[in-house]
């Protein structure tokens, strides 16, 4: 049966609102699926449908505890690897060997699971009680920021993408992604893992399509309070930069080798995390 | 002509020059997959750019900007009526909202905040939002909005009356409270959420206008569902038929549940392919929203601007 490859945008699998398609062609050595299948082509509008459904879900996730957090993403780890099989012959697929298949998604599952243990210990490594100097404590708290566009890598399609999103989330924000268009079908099955965990619609929103068209809408956007660009693009990454500057944006870049450092221990990590962090420091009179 | 029948055509007549006829002979029923068919038919329009800014300029200015809760205070009416006088920092051409819908109580703090603007005051009366009151009681409520200085009453017909078959009893409190508004433009509420069939949505309508509506409002905002393009339909038809016999124009108000610039657009294609550009003014065309203005605006500075904007950077009411 062919199966009809959606974004996934507010908890929900849709087509792109302008009806158009990109062909993916899996590799020769496929024979189950049909060749070239249509995988959505998203435009302007369905960038700006997902930031309202991204949007909509911003407050929930953030007010939950830093622990629920924790146990969502944990479900999602665990979801990740009763689906490997399906994950591994996805990648299979777009052409990715056997053996850097399998390694993929088990970094990829170790992945999911370090950043939910991650969920509820990052405060504490990046708050501070601060000297100051009279009779009052000085506390500097982190906070999610919002809405936070992910322009994921294109490759490892989905080690590259887990990676990207999944610091952005443990830290409460919620997100709005380009999928990496070398094997968005990929990206299609890993939405299939939220949508079954417990991650709220709308957390998560991943478009398929082509980033240069889709990422400086989200760059420009004011709702959106900050943009990851895992881009190769430099001419996109530059353009992205000054289309963000127009709200102030945090942007983040990486360079080109970035994406080939994901599947060691400096594709994951504290830092990640503490890029889409607004710290916010409070006074309080010592004594009462 | 049964003692029905006579009584309303007096009561009719007492309130208008001409005399309307009450029920329309022979009309059939409201027939409800074509009307929800023909709704949705004409959300399927889309108007862009200038059309667009055009439709959305006009939508600010026919909007009651409405705040209607337990927990209003002299602050927040202040800060609504600022920003129906003045909704867009960045753009005085355009223009103020029609008006400002409170509770009486509220009416003389709109009523200062507003002073020297040609903004309304509207003020809801006869026991909103149930109006399970007795008649002397609605009618009291009615004359103090007034005298507090209401420019427009949004009243609420007695539901339970309507739905038990109690037509006259309808008809008499609605043109008794036409006659305590003294001068005030009366918009009569028919809450069809509460009202179940397209059929009473429609005999209401007809009883609202006989008995002296000067704009038919679909609802409370206190029940869902509230305004709804198919039920604003069957009252835009009943307006236009009115229109057609007696060539009395009334005005249309859908009310609750209008939260976004696309289905503000929806409603104003609604009312220009049943009535026509003649209602598309203020004066015969409003929406008692709350939440839509902001929207509005977004989209306004959307196509002003080229860039999608956020809503924190637009004043909560």
């Amino acid at each position: 049966m062919a199966k009809a490859y959606k974004m996934f945008v507010g908890g929900s699998f849709v087509r792109s609102e302008s009806g158009r398609y990109v062909q993916v062609r899996g590799s020769p050595a496929e024979s189950a699926d049909p060749q070239v299948v249509n995988v959505p082509r998203g435009s302007r509008k369905d960038a700006r449908d997902a930031v309202v459904a991204a949007r909509a879900a911003a407050d929930g996730w953030a007010a939950r505890t830093a622990y629920n957090r924790g146990q969502i993403l944990y479900r999602l780890a665990e979801v990740m690897e009763s689906r490997a099989g399906e994950l591994r012959a996805s990648l299979v697929r777009a052409g990715v060997p056997t053996r850097d298949a399998s390694r993929e998604v088990d970094v990829a599952v170790d992945r999911a699971v370090y950043y939910a243990g991650f969920c509820d210990k990052f405060q504490a490594l990046l708050a501070s009680h601060n000297p100051v100097s009279g009779p009052h404590f000085g506390f500097s708290l982190v906070e999610p920021m919002g809405v936070v566009a992910v322009v994921a890598p294109a490759r490892p399609a989905l080690l590259g993408l887990v990676s990207a999103v999944l610091p952005v989330v443990a830290g409460g924000n919620v997100c709005v992604v380009v999928a990496g268009a070398d094997d968005p079908r990929t990206a299609v099955l890993w939405c299939e893992c939220l949508a079954t965990s417990d991650v709220p619609g709308g957390v998560v929103n991943v478009l398929t399509g082509e980033a240069a068209e889709i990422a400086p809408h989200l760059a420009k956007h004011r709702e959106v309070a900050a943009l990851d660009a895992w881009s190769a693009d430099r001419a996109l990454l530059v353009a992205l930069e000054r289309d963000a500057s127009g709200s102030v944006k945090r942007v983040r870049t990486h360079d080109e080798t970035a994406a080939s450092r994901i599947a060691s221990d400096a594709g994951q990590g504290l830092g990640f995390i503490e890029t889409f962090l607004e710290t916010k420091t409070v006074w309080h009179p010592v004594g009462t | 002509m049964t003692t029905r029948e006579s009584s309303l055509s007096r009561y009719g007549s007492s309130t208008r020059a001409a005399p309307v006829p009450i029920f329309y002979p022979a009309r059939p029923p409201v027939d409800q997959v074509g009307v929800e068919e023909r709704a949705a038919s004409l959300a399927k329009r889309s108007l862009k750019k200038a059309s667009k800014v055009a439709a959305l300029r006009l939508a600010v200015r026919m909007m009651d900007l409405t705040t209607l809760e337990g927990k209003d205070t002299p602050g927040k009416v202040r800060a609504l009526s600022r920003k129906a006088a003045a909704p867009l920092a960045t753009d005085a051409t355009l223009g103020f909202c029609a008006a400002i819908c409170v509770y009486p109580n509220l009416v003389p703090v709109a009523k200062r905040a507003l002073a020297g603007t040609t903004v309304k005051v509207a003020s809801v009366a006869t026991a909103f939002p149930s109006g399970q009151s007795p008649l002397d009681v609605k009618l009291a409520d009615v004359r103090r909005a007034v005298e507090l200085g209401a420019d427009e009453i949004d009243m609420v017909i007695d539901r339970g009356a309507m739905l038990a078959g109690e037509y006259t009893r309808v008809f008499e409190e609605i043109a008794a409270t036409k006659e305590a508004c003294a001068g005030a433009h009366l918009k009569v509420i028919l809450e069809t959420g509460e009202l179940g069939a397209y059929d009473v949505v429609r005999r209401a309508s007809e009883i609202a206008i006989a008995a002296g509506a000067d704009f038919i409002k679909t609802s409370t905002g206190k029940i869902s569902p509230a305004a709804t393009p198919a039920v604003t339909l069957v009252m835009l038809e009943a307006i236009r038929d009115t229109y057609v016999a007696t060539g009395r124009r009334i005005g249309m108000k859908p009310a609750g549940g209008v939260r976004t610039a696309k289905q503000a657009i929806h409603y104003l294609v609604l009312v220009k392919e049943t009535l026509g550009d003649a209602w598309l003014t203020p004066e015969l065309f409003r929406f008692g929203a709350s939440a839509l203005l902001n929207d509005v605006l977004m989209q306004l500075e959307k196509e002003r601007t080229g860039v999608y904007q956020a809503a924190e950077d637009f004043s909560k009411d």
